[in-house]
């Protein structure tokens, strides 16, 4: 078969990316030509500043060697400009001549550095900011001169003159704005950046306008010209005042243009379906982006596409800005300027060089600028995002979230401080240096890449942060942004949300219907979703969906836990923690009968007993004849409690009965993850009611209930709900709450998080204000747990495939 | 269970295997075979052991032409036994012949892959014989 013919004109990060990530899917359909303007191969632009400033060599910072191009069979034209591509014909052609035909082009020509309309800006010296060629010019007047000028106090403005005044030059910075990087800063930390700047040694004219560049003798720039008359001496300009997509060759072959090349949600440009473009050069729904994160999530629509399956759309991308600026460390995102109706929550600390204002709208987060300390950053950005209401959380908010509690990396904050042999990842086991070595070598540039390279934050998520950091230092600033909207996984674009609303409102029973209705791409879905869609089918529909053992994890699907050599654990009920001498001796009769190696008392009051072979698994749980303990799924898992006023001199409510009562109320209750429950009898809190799904505390005039605990990853304190009278309020309040969960939540997502993201107001509503609701909800949740089997006791009705236990065969 | 010609042994009729399952075979001795059936009633033998932390790959949920570790959630394909990119690592692959309703793991492979080495990785596909056309482009 012939091979298609594609072309990408343009060889810069997001072009090649889109390349990178078509071979991967689809690596013998084109023949693939690419002409590149620039005689070097593909290299990572934001690392031009490092380079610049002598930290890298221009080798470091080569992304795809020529070997490369080669291994792939792409045919490389560097240093050709294309001029013009015949549309009928379907010719791309060269400056110099060189031709190539194609079924599908890829425009991938980036942006051009605006250069500002005054006389003299076509002098000798006079150069901008964008690639290598001007890099090496700079480094090359460094060595030659002494004064330089910087116009423009951006970013890129800023890095040129730090790099400038490293190599030992003189720099000046002429801002026309009222403080610098106004973009992405307030004034105050605008300002702070300046003095700082200063104390290096960089000289600012801000508010200052650039009238014209007067040259000397031989041609060459010798001082800028200000609009107030004074003049400073130059022999080096770097004009660094904004890019614009570069649209030229575009425009000439009659695609529509406006910020960028049009292009749709397939990243085809509107004009002609055979000719896609990304990258800088790009606009979508009328945004042309500039970061690396959201550049890429196109290139990787844009490959499933050139790949011919049709799946993908890109739907835009939310940006913040993570950067540094020569060590310091900035963030902004939102609306950070505040003002109108907005308030403003500041914490300013100059003498440890600390600046960090939070705006908030109607109780939501609407903006941040971080100055100096950005480790809560990706905290700030995700609160942003989601527009959850922060009003539960406001006194706590400007602290950051490692105030709420952080392990797995004693609790460092400032990855720059760390050793190479410090571990990040403590789930993992991930060091600094392990992940700074796979940034690199294997270019990564996203959170989730460094995540599926490394493992890395990848576990519990609590060094995330700190991961973030790191790739800021070795990938460069520019990394950070998040789809709009998050799919379920990567078989589908439709999120949690979504699928949810679908089954309720559609009435889907069935996980294929799911799939159908919901856009899957694959066939049977993956490991991730599979079990999601089930959950919700059974929590959406009890006693109507029928459970797919196959897509539970092996866990809930034999019901016992998998333990790292293979073997099982097995978890027996014992009511609110209660067991007697009979259970005991049961116990130990299994342990002795089946030779279990270990027993172990568990943090929720059971016994465990671990290391029990699969094959033994029925006999076990026949000859212990106490019900399943549910150890090993996404359900209820105990209710914890105190002896109470049954036997303790401080006791002030029966606890223990209540617990049980509880246990009983809820048990085989699956729930979107694991739920744990304690009852104390005072508030002494012996059962350790603050950090449970729901906590229960005895006090003398009743029960008082806190929601959303949680002792794991990062020590949650429970919320106060209400104080109630009576143990049938308990039970009511505590199960319409849970339900609530069960019917919102999302899988995997613990009532932490869950109240996190709609609020405990919206959950006083629904439980304390609407007491009819509470009611309905309470009632829902005991009609599906009405007569739901033991899986322990009963295989049959609870649909257990008791094959598993055995193997099909012996050879 | 019954020795068959060319060394091939009959261990179980297909619809011993759960659709999108999997099943082991015990082997004295030895780790054990993981057989898996995927959505298009294909199966697959691979040794019962994730080139991750030796996981039983027997445990873990199928989609597609995949397998997802127990323990840490590696993907292994079923088709070529390796760990879908980034994870490296791949376990042994045998033969599988589905006649009628009768799956089939050939003797003699599995006594010899007692010998080789468990972690063995090779590029050629693994022979597949089903009452599929063996040819049947496979799905993405």
């Amino acid at each position: 078969m012939k091979k298609c013919k594609l072309v990408m004109v343009g060889n810069g990060m997001a072009g090649v990316r889109t390349l990178e990530e078509l071979l991967k899917i689809a690596p013998a359909l084109y023949d693939i030509t690419v002409f590149g303007a620039e005689p070097h191969p593909n290299y990572n632009r934001i690392l031009l500043s490092p380079v610049l400033a002598g930290e890298q060599t221009l080798e470091e910072i080569v992304l795809n060697p020529l070997d490369w191009y080669a291994e792939q069979r792409i045919a490389l034209h560097l240093g050709k400009k294309v001029e013009h591509v015949d549309r009928v014909r379907r010719v791309v052609r060269a400056a110099d001549g060189t031709a190539a035909d194609y079924d599908r082009l890829l425009l991938a020509t980036g942006s051009n550095p605006f250069i500002l309309p005054v006389p003299g800006n076509d002098l000798d010296g006079v150069i901008s900011y964008r690639d290598i060629a001007d890099t090496s010019a700079m480094i090359d007047a460094a060595a030659r001169y002494r004064h330089a000028v910087v116009i423009g106090g951006g970013l890129l403005g800023l890095e040129a003159a730090n790099g400038l005044l490293r190599r030992g030059m003189q720099v000046s910075v002429v801002h026309l704005m009222p403080w610098l990087m106004e973009r992405q800063l307030d004034d105050t930390a605008g300002k702070l950046l300046q003095k700082s700047l200063e104390e290096r040694g960089l000289r600012f004219l801000i508010g200052a306008q650039t009238k014209a560049l007067v040259g000397g003798a031989e041609g060459r720039v010798q001082a800028v010209q200000l609009a107030d008359g004074s003049e400073i001496p130059a022999d080096l300009v770097v004009m660094a005042v904004g890019i614009r997509a570069n649209t030229e060759l575009a425009e000439r072959i009659g695609l529509y243009c406006e910020r960028g090349i049009v292009v749709s949600d397939t990243l085809q440009t509107i004009t002609d379906p055979r000719i896609y473009a990304v990258g800088e050069c790009a606009a979508h729904r009328g945004i042309a982006y500039g970061l690396v994160a959201p550049l890429f999530e196109q290139s990787k629509v844009c490959a499933t596409h050139l790949a011919q399956f049709g799946i993908g759309r890109y739907a835009g991308s939310a940006v913040s800005t993570k950067l540094k600026v020569t060590g310091i460390d900035l963030f902004s995102a939102g609306d950070f300027l505040g003002g109108n109706e907005c308030e403003e929550i500041v914490l300013s600390d100059p003498t440890a060089g600390v600046y960090k204002k939070l705006v908030v709208k109607d109780d939501r987060l609407v903006g941040a600028c971080l100055y100096g300390d950005t480790v809560d950053a990706a905290w700030y950005f995700k609160l942003l995002r989601e527009a959850r209401t922060i009003a539960d959380i406001r006194d706590k908010l400007m602290f950051g979230e490692s105030n709420i509690g952080d392990t797995g990396h004693e609790g460092a904050t400032r990855a720059a401080a760390m050793a190479d042999t410090d571990e990040v990842c403590g789930c993992n086991g991930v060091s600094k240096g392990a992940i700074c070595r796979a940034i690199k070598d294997k270019g990564l540039f996203t959170l989730e890449e460094v995540r599926r390279h490394t493992k890395a934050s990848g576990g519990c998520g609590s060094c995330t942060g700190l991961v973030e950091q790191l790739l800021m230092f070795t990938a460069g600033g520019d990394y950070s942004a998040a789809p709009k909207k998050k799919a379920i996984c990567g078989c589908t674009d439709s999120s949690h949300h979504e699928v949810r609303q679908a089954i309720r409102e559609l009435h889907l029973l069935t996980i294929d219907s799911v799939f159908r209705r919901c856009g899957w791409r694959t066939p049977n879905g993956c490991a991730s979703c599979r079990p999601a869609v089930n959950y919700y089918l059974l929590s959406t529909w009890p006693k109507e969906a029928k459970d797919d053992p196959q897509s539970r994890f092996i866990n809930e699907r034999s019901h016992a836990n998998i333990q790292k050599d293979g073997t099982y654990s097995v978890v027996p009920r014992m009511w609110g923690g209660e067991t007697s001498a009979s259970e005991l001796r049961r116990i130990a009769d299994v342990v002795d009968k089946y030779r279990i190696p270990t027993l172990k008392v568990t943090g929720g009051q059971r016994i465990d007993l671990l290391g029990v072979k699969k094959e033994d698994l029925a006999g076990v749980w026949r000859d212990l004849g106490m019900p399943s303990g549910h150890a090993y799924a996404k359900a209820l898992r105990t209710v914890k409690t105190c002896v109470g006023s049954e036997w303790c001199r401080f006791g002030t409510q029966d606890s223990t009965r209540m617990g049980q009562a509880l246990e009983r109320a809820l048990w085989r209750m699956y729930a979107p993850h694991k739920v744990k429950l304690a009852v104390s009898g005072c508030p002494r809190n012996c059962a350790e009611s603050g950090i449970k799904d729901v906590g229960v505390i005895g006090v003398d005039a009743g029960w008082e209930i806190y929601v959303a605990g949680n002792g794991g990853i990062k020590t949650e304190v429970a919320q106060f709900l209400c104080k109630v009278k009576t143990s049938d309020e308990v039970l009511e309040v505590a199960g319409a709450f849970l339900q609530l969960y069960r019917e919102e939540g999302w899988y995997l997502e613990r009532t932490v998080h869950y109240v996190a993201r709609v609020g405990l107001p919206y959950v006083k509503q629904r439980i304390l204000d609407d007491a009819a609701g509470r009611k309905v909800l309470w009632e829902r949740l005991q009609f599906a747990l009405d007569g739901e089997p033991d899986p322990w006791l009963e295989h049959a009705r609870a649909g257990i495939d008791a094959r598993q236990f055995d193997p099909v065969a012996a050879l | 269970m019954t020795a068959l010609a060319n060394g091939w042994r009959a261990v179980c009729r297909i619809d011993d295997i759960p659709r999108l399952g999997a099943r082991r075979v015990a082997r004295a001795g030895a780790v054990p075979i993981a057989i898996f059936r995927d959505a298009e009633d294909r199966v697959y033998a691979l040794l019962d052991r994730c080139p991750h932390k030796g996981g039983p790959l027997s445990q873990g949920i199928v989609f597609g032409t995949s397998v997802a570790c127990p323990l840490h959630n590696w993907t292994i394909g079923l088709d070529d036994g390796c760990a879908k990119s980034p994870d490296q690592g791949c376990v042994p692959r045998f033969a599988v012949k589905v006649e009628g309703d009768v799956v089939s793991l050939d003797a003699g492979e599995l006594a010899r892959s007692n010998a080789r080495g468990p972690m063995e990785c090779s590029s050629r596909p693994s022979p597949h014989v089903s009452n599929a056309a063996p040819d049947e482009a496979r799905r993405r």
